[in-house]
């Protein structure tokens, strides 16, 4: 049995910032235990710019965004395990891992922060109906087909989902020369940030449908076509609405899971929700020393962010193991609102912050001047009016930590007041 | 369009012109249940398939159920076979490595009248000799059953029901008959047969010509074809559709039971049952397809299969659904499996009209076959001292133990490497079932021996590498490997920059 102090699942962009901030925060140990054969995750695969405004404030791709913290965990001399994959993590904060290298690995650590990311809902998952052939792609494996393996996968595409990863996709085609012939969103609003609307299909003429699905897959061995509906309040396809394509490739970008299938055999308590585990103000799960941040806890729209939570949690996972945790503290549960989808930390300790709770949330709909507000059993802790929300986007508000530890409230909900909603 | 690496396994006496002991048309899990208890015997055997893969029609896509017996009418052949065929299953599992699970059904009733026909099962049952059937009073049935709805009257309760992996049995029949000698011709349609002096010779749609002494068809939703190339059409295919809904392991638990409904004049109803692999399966559905090859799903027929699933078990969640299909049973006009020689041409064997319980006769169906092809050459078979009826084992990792996993990564490091997140499939595993016997040539035959991307998220990690690992131990470039059959490419491509010498 190998022992570490902080063992990080997974060396993506959470698993990096989450290692990296352990070191710094004093742990002495630290091991990055990553499945594939090299550090960044998915990052690795995202050429396009937009990455680390937020946390470097300047427009970076996404290997490069991946090398600052690669550079800076080799500078530190932080352990890590390529083609690693981690089989079991218990609540006793064991590990068995795999690898080519070391075969069966045994650790005991006393603390893990969980960094598995997310992965892409499926066909499947929406039960599109029609035949099953080959030209079905996830977004983000198209997208590694194109960028990591250098091949396309399809001349005339149709997408269904207006994800980010659908959308850059969309622009990424159409560069290659492939027709991007339109994109299909379900809901009447777009799932990925604004950004990404106007630059990878206004930019490129590429049609997107709001309120529309894929009602038919045609095509035996290889995909000849598909038909798109317009669907009404249910979101059932409305008959008379119709339109076909004919295409090789149907992309889809219908959402993101978190992956939590070690997280559950921890016993860990997930939030129905996010997916993801149920945390407190340390990014710590139900279960004790267990820490989890980044797309594992709840889908983000912006990898800054994911940096920025991975962070916090790495410097908790670090006082945890010096017994710098407040662990018997008082809780505040944080709740969502009116239209709020979820809230992310679900608990927290005030003892244990500094000066600020960063809560990180989603709203339901689209709104135009609303307020977000943030009350402590009933006293607002924080307003602040916002021309503009949609679900596509991750909201965050940082509450003041003293107010917390004067006020001791039971209860901190979030909620949307005032403005109006907007269907697009 | 482009070909994939087919045609792996052609017969080398079709090759040489030379003339076969018996000839099989279709490689499903009747013709490869049939061509391995030939491989018992001394014969030169061919199985023809016009797909890309054995176990490619009807055997991928069907409820995976070994029926006990009660259902199928003790005067029918189906009746007959299903209840000799369920017995043979245990020894056969031994023998070739596939999953079977023995985890018993429950037909449910919601009323009086359905009570009744859960009665006359039982009688049917009986006469049969299916061993253990029971009426189970409703409360047995909810302490024991506890997401079941509570509409429930009462059940029938068959201890012999099972669960098996439809083509990793069909797969493994294929494969140990050919270990034992059996030759197997992939992509190659059988166009016409012709009656000659010694026997048959059939014409393939890539303009070949095979001969044989007795033919065997096994050809599915095309029997009737089939057929009638060369004896007096008497019987009539209809495929009969059926959609199912594959839920995530996740919801796995939900039941541990095959659980039924009863029979009514509506229709056999719906199936809500745990699977080999652990994931909860729901349907079919039924309703009478033109085209044979229309593996369609459908937005108003999925809605029925939940509905009618909700009945039996009203909180079944299909937010974990992880994928939907299709599969088409093939529907005789005369009621019944249509098991022996054609009346006109007597060494033109059939084993035809294979709808449920197709899957659990298979064992039996193939017994009866060989007595028929006995008969067609001429009396007494003679058998193969060489004979071996094990399949070359295959290793398992996600379902070894953690000294087993660690030993087997000492063997071989691959093992160490998880292609499949969902899954835990290792490379060792995916190489290995690309070089058995009747190899995997395409992501989806991988998938079938091995199970990479037939988790939740469905290839979307896996299949890139799957991709890569097959081009590497085919010798073919990444671009020209297939889904399934030979239209079924999915690169199209190189990018840009590769195109330009980057």
């Amino acid at each position: 049995m190998q022992q570490y102090e902080v063992v990080i699942v997974g060396g993506g962009p959470a698993g990096l910032a989450a290692a990296i901030e352990a070191r710094k925060n004093g742990a002495q140990s630290v091991v990055v235990l990553e499945r594939d054969r090299e550090l960044g995750g998915i990052l690795q695969q995202c050429i396009h710019h937009g990455f680390g405004l937020v946390v470097f404030n300047e427009e970076l791709t996404g290997p490069e965004y991946a090398e600052r913290f690669i550079d800076e965990l080799m500078k530190l001399g932080i352990e890590y395990r390529l083609e690693t994959m981690v089989l079991e993590v218990n609540a006793d904060k064991t590990i068995r891992a795999i690898s080519p290298n070391d075969g069966m690995i045994e650790i005991q650590a006393k603390a893990i922060v969980l960094n598995m990311g997310c992965r892409e809902r499926t066909r499947g998952a929406i039960a599109i109906p029609g035949f099953r052939p080959a030209g079905v792609f996830s977004a983000g494996t198209a997208q590694r087909f194109v960028n990591m393996e250098g091949y396309m996968v399809g001349k005339r595409v149709v997408i269904l989902g207006s994800g980010d990863i659908g959308l850059i996709m969309a622009r990424r085609m159409a560069l290659e020369g492939a027709k991007v012939l339109a994109v299909a969103e379900i809901m009447p609003y777009s799932g990925g940030l604004t950004r990404n609307i106007v630059q990878c299909l206004h930019d490129y003429d590429i049609p997107l449908y709001l309120s529309h699905t894929i009602t038919e897959v045609r095509g035996k061995e290889r995909v000849e076509g598909v038909t798109i509906a317009e669907v009404d309040e249910n979101r059932k396809p409305m008959t008379g609405t119709e339109k076909h394509y004919d295409c090789d490739t149907l992309l889809l970008s219908v959402g993101l899971i978190p992956e939590n299938e070690l997280s559950r055999g921890a016993g860990i308590q997930l939030d129905p929700v996010t997916g993801g585990p149920i945390v407190n103000e340390a990014m710590e799960t139900s279960v004790s020393g267990i820490f989890a941040s980044g797309n594992v806890v709840h889908v983000h729209d912006l990898v800054d962010w994911v940096t920025e939570e991975s962070r916090r949690a790495g410097a908790y996972a670090a006082r945890y193991v010096q017994n710098k945790l407040v662990e018997d503290a008082s809780v505040i549960a944080s709740r969502p609102g009116d239209g709020i989808g979820y809230v992310v930390p679900h608990k927290v300790r005030p003892e244990n912050l500094n000066d600020k709770l960063a809560i990180f949330m989603r709203v339901k709909e689209v709104f135009h001047d609303a307020k977000l507000v943030v009350k402590a059993d009933g006293e607002v802790v924080y307003s602040r009016k916002k021309r503009h929300m949609a679900p596509g986007e991750m909201e965050i508000v940082q509450v003041d930590a003293q107010k917390l530890k004067d006020l001791k409230p039971a209860e901190l909900l979030v909620s949307v007041e005032g403005g109006e909603t907007v269907h697009v | 369009m482009r070909s994939g690496p087919y045609n792996h396994f052609t017969g080398s006496r079709m090759k040489r012109g030379e003339m076969y002991d018996v000839v099989i048309i279709g490689a499903g899990v009747i013709g490869c249940g049939i061509a391995r208890e030939l491989s018992r015997y001394n014969l030169s055997i061919l199985i023809l398939e016009k797909e890309g893969d054995v176990a490619d029609g009807t055997t991928k896509a069907n409820s995976a159920i070994v029926h006990a017996g009660f259902d199928a009418y003790h005067k029918t052949v189906n009746g007959q076979m299903n209840a000799r065929g369920n017995p043979m299953y245990d020894r056969l599992a031994a023998e070739l490595d596939f999953p079977f699970q023995r985890i018993g059904s429950l037909v449910l009733a919601f009323s009086e009248e359905e009570l009744v026909s859960l009665r006359e099962l039982i009688d049917n049952a009986h006469v049969l000799k299916i061993p253990g059937v029971e009426m189970l009073a409703p409360e047995t049935v909810h302490a024991k059953h506890a997401n079941l709805s509570q509409e429930v009257r009462g059940a029938l309760w068959a201890p012999t029901g099972a669960i098996c992996g439809p083509w990793e049995f069909a797969i493994a029949l294929a494969e140990n008959a050919v270990e034992n000698g059996a030759e197997l011709a992939l992509n190659t349609q059988v166009t016409a047969i012709q009656k000659t002096d010694a026997g048959f010779r059939l014409s393939t749609a890539a303009g070949g010509s095979i001969e044989s002494r007795v033919v065997v068809n096994a050809a599915g939703v095309y029997a009737d074809i089939i057929h009638n190339m060369v004896a007096e059409p008497f019987f009539e295919i209809n495929a009969k559709r059926g959609q199912y809904f594959l839920l995530d392991k996740s919801a796995g638990d939900i039941v541990d039971t095959v659980i039924f409904q009863a029979p009514t004049k509506a229709g056999k109803g719906v199936l809500v049952s745990p699977t080999v692999h652990g994931n909860i399966i729901v349907g079919p559905d039924a309703e009478y397809v033109e085209d044979r090859e229309d593996l369609r799903t459908t937005g108003p027929q999925l809605d029925f299969v939940r509905q009618a699933a909700r009945q039996s078990v009203p909180n079944i969640p299909f937010g974990m659904n992880i994928t939907t299909f299709a599969g088409l049973r093939a529907e005789s006009s005369t009621r019944d499996f249509i098991i022996g020689p054609a009346e006109d041409v007597p060494s033109f064997i059939n084993a035809a009209g294979m709808k449920s319980p197709g899957l659990s006769a298979a064992p039996a169906v193939a017994e009866e076959v060989v007595k028929h092809v006995a008969v067609a050459l001429g009396g007494e078979l003679k058998e193969r001292k060489d004979f071996n009826p094990h399949r070359r084992p295959a290793a398992h990792f996600a379902e070894s133990s953690p000294e087993k996993q660690a030993e087997l990564i000492a063997t071989d490091p691959r093992f160490a490497r998880i292609v499949c997140r969902c899954e835990y499939v290792t490379e060792a595993e995916v190489v290995d079932v690309i070089h058995r016997k009747v190899g995997a040539r395409s992501v989806d035959g991988v998938k079938r021996r091995a199970r990479p991307g037939g988790g939740r998220c469905q290839g979307g990690f896996c299949s890139p590498r799957v991709m890569e690992i097959l081009a590497r131990e085919l010798g073919i470039d990444m671009g020209d490997v297939v889904k399934d059959g030979p239209g079924s490419y999915i690169l199209t491509g190189r990018t840009k920059a590769v195109e330009g010498g980057n």
